[in-house]
């Protein structure tokens, strides 16, 4: 089957998954980073739901040689802890808790409440090109 | 419904993540790559010059409206509620878009795809963004901004 199909599906299904989840909402994602105000704990079910499929996956890819699709698996190392890991971590979640956004369900957002969600997207974008040009010493 | 929480749907929550993770299964297994949105967003609009190929990162980013579409439309249930001010989406969506990158990853790469293959590095940043997250809503809740 085609990549770019197969992209695609995943996407889909992706995108499908955030709006039934209730994950599309930041009210919502807000809620579950609140844990002294009226904390709602979906977030949590969200996460639980997701592994469960991936965990399946990744028995199936520790016995496949290559994907069914593209000629060789390409994944990130999962060794190295380091400072830009750390500080990015942190920066994400300060941010995360403020919109209620993260990059997924604000993309969604984009058929859901385009024009709400517009200055975030935008934000974001400027915010991953400048990581371009002021990086942190990994030191 | 869970008595204590009455705006949780851990049923809905549940089954979002399957198709979530789903989703990220047939990513990982059909073209060999982590559905992490933060990468893939770059790569789609240039940002990054490396990384999953263009047309499967353009195509993923799409997909992620395009898959949401129908669901609010159909079901009619997705509520969506911003902060009443802009401010808090800018510096919000700032340092998401800056912390992602240097993080090199957000809740789908390091949470959904990274913990479950148990890799540390996942693992680190995921708590660390979490709590993270908790701390920043509590000093909002704090200071009075919530």
């Amino acid at each position: 089957m085609n990549r770019t199909l197969i992209a695609l599906l995943s996407g889909l299904l992706f995108g499908a998954g955030l709006a039934y989840s209730g994950m599309s909402d930041p009210a919502r994602v807000q809620a579950f980073l609140d844990l002294f105000g009226k904390w709602d704990p979906t977030l949590a079910f969200v996460m639980g739901g997701a592994i469960v499929p991936m965990a399946f996956a990744w028995m199936i890819k520790s016995r496949l040689s290559s994907p069914l699709a593209a000629p060789a698996f390409d994944l990130p190392g999962t060794a190295k802890l380091d400072r830009p890991l750390a500080v990015g971590a942190i920066l994400f979640g300060m941010g995360w808790g403020i919109a209620g956004l993260c990059p997924g369900p604000a993309l969604a957002d984009l058929a859901i409440a385009p024009v709400a969600v517009l200055p975030f997207v935008a934000a974001m974008l400027v915010g991953m090109a400048a990581q371009r040009f002021i990086p942190v010493s990994s030191k | 419904m869970i008595p204590a929480f009455p705006n949780a749907m851990p049923v809905e929550g549940f089954i979002g993540g399957l198709l979530i993770g789903l989703a990220a299964a047939i990513m990982l297994l059909g073209l060999g790559r982590i559905a992490g949105v933060s990468g893939l967003a770059a790569r789609a609009t240039g940002i990054a010059d490396t990384g999953a190929p263009r047309n499967v990162a353009i195509a993923f980013v799409l997909g992620l409206p395009l898959g949401a579409f129908p669901i609010a439309r159909l079901l009619g249930t997705v509520e969506v509620s911003f902060p009443a001010s802009v401010w808090p989406l800018i510096i919000g969506g700032l340092l998401v878009g800056y912390g992602t990158r240097l993080g090199s990853g957000c809740t789908s790469g390091h949470g959904v795809c990274g913990l479950s293959r148990l890799s540390p590095r996942s693992m680190v940043a995921t708590g660390m963004f979490m709590t993270s997250g908790f701390v920043t809503v509590g000093l909002l809740r704090a200071g009075g901004w919530l």
